[in-house]
C-alpha cells in the first residue's frame, strides 16, 4: 500500500511517497505524476524517505516519463532514498537517467540549476 | 411371495371360506328344519365368516394399502369401483329372482338363504375395501400416536370379531369395554382429516360424488341383508344372523362414520379449497423463480417469470416491470398493458411528484393507489409498486395494476414482495455464475500462457569443452517473465543469456518470446556484447508499451581467448568467484536496462565489460525473484545471504549448488508456494582435459 501526500513549496510540487509501491500501487503513482504534470508543474521533487519498496513496475512508472520530461522541460529530481531503494535504482541503470539527491537541500539547488 | 400372489391367494381363502360357510350354513338350515341333528358343528358358519373377514382383510390390504400410486380421488374411486361391482351382482340376483316370480323356489328357504349370504359376502367385501381405504386416508400424515391408536383399533376389532364365536372366551364387562374402547377409538381416529386440504376443487367435488355413491350402496345393501334375514328367519333361526354378530355392526358403523364425516368436512371445505390451492401455486410459482437462474439462459427470462407469477398469484389485471439496464437505459417488460398505457401512468405519477413506482431510489414497497384516481382515462384503479433489489442495489421497479379499488391486501403485498426478493437473488447468482465462468476461461487463457512461457525456456543448454552448466526455473501461479538461453557462436564461442520481464501475466510471457527472438538472431552474428544490447534495445523500442522494460545480461563466452565478454543491461549484478583470488562478489558495472531509454542515447549508457576465467571460477546469475523472496518475517533473502550460500557450497558441482540455493531458499521463505519467479543459471569452469575435448 502507498500514500502520496502532495505539498506546494516555493513553486516546486512536492510528492512524498509513503510505503511500498508494487505493481498494483505503481498505478497510484503514475496518476499522481501525471496530474501534477497536467496542472502544469514544472519543478518536482518526489520525496522517497519513508518509502519502503519499489517494484520494477514503480520504477517503470519513473522510466516512462524521462522523456515526456526532456521534450517538456520539465524538471523532477528524487530524494531522500533509503540504501535499499536506491540501490535497485542503481542496479536498472535508472539511477543514472533520473535526476537524484541524497536530501531535500540538494535536490533543491539542483531543481534551481536545471531549470535555471 | 410377491404383492400380487399373496392377494390372489388371500382372495381365494375368502371364496373358499364364503363357500364353506354357505354350505354349511344351507345344511344347518336344512337340518333344523327337518328337525335332525346336523352332522356338521353349530360354529361352523361362524368361524367361516371370521375367516372370510380375515381373508379380506389381507386381501385389501395387499391389493390398496400396498399401492403407493394411490392417490386420494383414486382410493375413493376403488371404494365406489368395489360398491359398484358388488351392487351389480347383488342387482343381478334380485333380477333373478324377480324373473322367477312366484315360484316354489323364489319362496324356497334355501334360495333365499343363498341369496342372503351371497349380499352377506358382498356387503363384507365391500366394507372392507372402504374400511381399507379409510385406514389410508386416516394415515396419511402419520404420527407415533396415530399409528399406535390405529394398531389399538385393528386388534380391539379383532377381538370383538373371535368373541363373537367364542361367548365364553370373555366376560361380560371385559366386552363392553372393549366395545366403548373401539368406538371411542373409531371417533377419534375419524377425526383425521387431513387429506382433504390437500384436494383441489374439481377433486373434491369428484370426491363428494364417489362418497354419496358409497353412501347409496351402503344403504342398499344393508336393506338387503335386512329383508333377506327377516324372511328367513321367519322359517328357521338356525341360519347365521349376521345382526346378531357384533363385529359386523361396529364395522358397518365405523365405514359409515368416517365416510359420513369426509363428506361433511369436503363439502364444508368446498368454499375455502380456492385458499389452498392459491398459497400452493404461489409455492410453485417461488420454486420457478428459484430455480429459473438453472434452467434459464438469461435475466430476461427471470424477469419474465417474476411478473407472469407475481401478476398470476395476486390476480392483478396487468402489471410491468421496468428494469434499469447497464448503460442506464432503462427497459420495460409489459403483462396485459401496453406501453403507451404504462408509460402514460409513469408520467402521470412523475407529474404529481409521486416517490415510490417509478423513482429509482425508493426502495420500500408503495400502494400508490390514491394518485391513480385522479388519472382520467384509465381503467386501473389500484396499483402496488415493488422494488427489486440485486446485491443490495435497486435494479427495478415491478408495478401491479387492478381495476377494483383497493385491489390488494397485506397477504398480497407480502408474497410479491418475496417474489421480487427471490427475483433479485437469483439474478445476483446468476450474475456470480457469469463471473465464475468468466474469470474460470481466465485462468484458463493464464494456464495456455503459462505452458507457453514455459515452452520458451530452453529443454538442452549448450555444453562446452571448459565449463559446465546448469539452469533452473520456477514461477509463480501466475505467468512469470524470467528466461535464460544459450547458443554456440562459434566453435569457440557461446552465448549465454538470463532475462527478466518486468511486469507479470500474458503481456510477460509476450515480451519473452519477443526476447527469445532477439537473442537468437543477435546472437548468431557474433557481436560484441554492448552493439547486442543496442540493438536489442532497438529492436524492442516498439515492441515494449509505455513503463515496461527488460532487464538482461548477455555473455559472450570465448574459450580460446579464456575470456568472458559480457554487457549487464540493469539486469542483477553477476555473482563471481575467482578461484586464484579466491574472492567472491558481486560485479558493479553500468548498464541501462532494455526499453529505458528508446533512442540513440541508449550506447551511453551500457558497455561491454570482460573477465579472464581460470579453472575453477564460477558464474552465479539468478533474477530479482530470488533476492526479494521473503521470509514469513518479511525479510528479504537478499544479495548477501545469497553469497553466503554460494560460498557455503563453492567445491561441490554446479548441480550440487543450484539444489543447495533451491531448498536453501524454499526453507527460507518457509513455504512451497512462491509469489515471483525463481530462476538462476550457474557456470563453472574447469580444466580442459583431453576426455573434454573430445566431447
Amino acid at each position: 500500500m502507498v500514500h502520496i501526500k502532495r505539498l506546494l513549496e516555493d513553486g516546486a510540487d512536492i510528492l512524498a511517497i509513503v510505503g511500498e509501491i508494487d505493481a498494483s500501487s505503481s498505478i497510484e503513482l503514475d496518476l499522481t505524476i501525471a496530474k501534477s504534470v497536467g496542472e502544469g508543474h514544472t519543478k518536482i521533487l518526489v520525496d522517497c524517505s519513508a518509502l519502503e519498496y519499489i517494484s520494477s513496475a514503480g520504477l517503470g512508472v519513473f522510466m516512462s516519463y524521462i522523456e515526456e520530461f526532456k521534450d517538456k522541460h520539465i524538471v523532477m529530481v528524487l530524494y531522500g532514498m533509503k540504501e535499499k531503494v536506491i540501490n535497485t535504482f542503481q542496479i536498472l541503470g535508472l539511477a543514472d537517467l533520473l535526476h537524484i539527491r541524497e536530501n531535500k537541500q540538494e535536490a533543491r539547488k539542483l531543481l534551481h540549476e536545471l531549470s535555471a | 411371495m410377491n404383492t400380487k400372489a399373496l392377494a390372489r391367494f388371500s382372495f381365494l381363502g375368502a371364496i373358499v371360506c364364503w363357500l364353506v360357510m354357505l354350505f354349511a350354513d344351507v345344511t344347518l338350515v336344512f337340518s333344523s328344519l327337518k328337525g335332525l341333528t346336523p352332522d356338521i358343528p353349530l360354529w361352523l358358519p361362524k368361524v367361516m365368516l371370521d375367516l372370510t373377514v380375515v381373508s379380506l382383510f389381507y386381501y385389501y390390504k395387499f391389493k390398496i394399502e400396498r399401492d403407493e400410486s394411490l392417490n386420494f380421488t383414486d382410493l375413493l374411486w376403488r371404494v365406489f369401483a368395489t360398491g359398484l361391482i358388488t351392487t351389480v351382482i347383488s342387482l343381478a340376483l334380485r333380477l333373478f329372482d324377480f324373473l322367477l316370480g312366484s315360484t316354489m323356489l323364489s319362496s324356497n328357504i334355501f334360495f333365499i338363504d343363498v341369496q342372503y349370504l351371497v349380499n352377506l359376502g358382498l356387503l363384507l367385501s365391500f366394507l372392507m375395501a372402504a374400511f381399507t381405504s379409510w385406514k389410508r386416508l386416516i394415515l396419511y400424515q402419520k404420527s407415533k400416536w396415530l399409528i399406535r391408536g390405529w394398531a389399538l383399533f385393528e386388534i380391539t376389532l379383532l377381538i370383538i370379531l373371535l368373541s363373537d364365536n367364542i361367548q365364553t372366551l370373555l366376560q361380560e364387562w371385559i366386552l363392553t369395554t372393549v366395545g366403548i374402547l373401539t368406538g371411542l377409538l373409531a371417533l377419534v381416529l375419524s377425526a383425521n382429516m387431513k387429506w382433504v386440504a390437500y384436494l383441489n376443487f374439481r377433486q373434491k367435488w369428484t370426491s363428494l360424488l364417489l362418497l354419496l355413491l358409497s353412501f347409496f350402496y351402503l344403504g342398499y345393501f344393508f336393506y338387503t341383508t335386512n329383508r333377506l334375514s327377516d324372511e328367513i328367519a321367519l322359517q328357521s333361526s338356525a341360519f347365521l344372523e349376521f345382526r346378531g354378530h357384533i363385529f359386523n355392526i361396529y364395522f358397518f358403523s365405523f365405514v359409515m362414520l368416517y365416510s359420513i364425516f369426509s363428506f361433511l368436512v369436503i363439502l364444508f371445505n368446498l368454499p375455502t379449497s380456492s385458499v389452498f390451492e392459491q398459497k400452493l401455486e404461489e409455492v410453485v410459482n417461488f420454486q420457478r423463480i428459484s430455480q429459473s437462474v438453472q434452467t434459464e439462459q438469461n435475466e430476461e427470462s427471470v424477469y419474465e417469470i417474476l411478473l407472469e407469477s407475481s401478476v398470476s398469484t395476486v390476480f392483478a389485471d396487468a402489471g410491468w416491470l421496468e428494469i434499469r439496464g447497464e448503460q442506464e437505459q432503462t427497459r420495460l417488460q409489459t403483462h396485459r398493458i401496453s406501453e403507451q398505457e404504462a408509460h402514460k401512468i409513469q408520467e402521470h405519477l412523475n407529474g404529481r411528484n409521486v416517490k415510490g413506482a417509478l423513482d429509482q431510489s425508493s426502495d420500500r414497497t408503495r400502494n400508490l393507489s390514491t394518485h391513480l384516481a385522479s388519472l382520467r382515462g384509465t381503467r386501473f384503479r389500484s396499483l402496488m409498486a415493488f422494488p427489486v433489489h440485486v446485491k443490495g442495489e435497486k435494479i427495478g421497479t415491478l408495478a401491479l395494476l387492478k381495476e377494483l379499488p383497493e385491489g390488494f391486501n397485506k397477504e398480497m403485498t407480502q408474497i410479491v414482495s418475496a417474489f421480487a426478493n427471490q427475483a433479485g437473488i437469483s439474478i445476483e447468482n446468476f450474475r456470480l455464475l457469469k463471473e465464475a465462468i468468466q474469470i474460470e476461461r481466465y485462468k484458463e487463457e493464464l494456464k495456455i500462457a503459462k505452458t507457453v512461457q514455459k515452452s520458451l525456456l530452453p529443454t538442452k543448454l549448450e555444453s562446452a569443452a571448459d565449463f559446465d552448466i546448469v539452469a533452473f526455473s520456477e514461477s509463480a501461479d501466475e505467468v512469470g517473465g524470467d528466461y535464460y538461453d544459450t547458443l554456440r557462436i562459434t566453435d569457440h564461442q557461446i552465448g549465454l543469456i538470463i532475462a527478466d520481464v518486468s511486469g507479470k501475466g500474458t503481456t510477460a510471457a509476450f515480451h519473452m518470446s519477443q526476447m527469445k527472438g532477439i537473442f537468437h538472431s543477435l546472437a548468431q552474428q557474433a557481436l560484441d556484447p554492448k552493439e547486442f544490447m543496442v540493438r536489442a534495445n532497438e529492436a524492442l523500442r516498439y515492441c515494449l508499451e509505455r513503463g515496461s522494460f527488460i532487464s538482461a545480461t548477455y555473455f559472450v563466452v570465448d574459450s580460446k581467448d579464456k575470456v568472458i565478454y559480457y554487457s549487464r543491461a540493469g539486469h542483477c549484478p553477476l555473482l563471481y568467484f575467482n578461484e586464484k583470488e579466491k574472492s567472491l562478489t558481486y560485479l558493479v558495472d553500468k548498464g541501462a536496462a532494455l526499453g529505458m531509454i528508446k533512442g540513440k542515447d541508449y550506447c551511453n549508457y551500457i558497455e561491454t565489460n570482460s573477465i579472464s576465467y581460470n579453472p575453477g571460477d564460477l558464474m552465479v546469475l539468478y533474477t530479482d525473484g530470488i533476492t526479494e523472496a521473503k521470509s514469513k518475517k518479511g525479510e528479504e533473502f537478499g544479495l548477501e545471504r545469497l553469497k553466503q550460500t554460494i560460498s557455503d557450497v563453492l567445491e561441490r558441482d554446479p548441480q550440487e549448488m543450484q539444489s543447495h540455493l533451491i531448498s536453501s531458499l524454499y526453507a527460507y521463505t518457509g513455504t512451497e508456494e512462491i509469489d515471483d519467479d525463481y530462476t538462476t543459471m550457474i557456470v563453472k569452469f574447469k580444466e580442459r582435459t583431453i576426455e573434454n575435448q573430445i566431447r
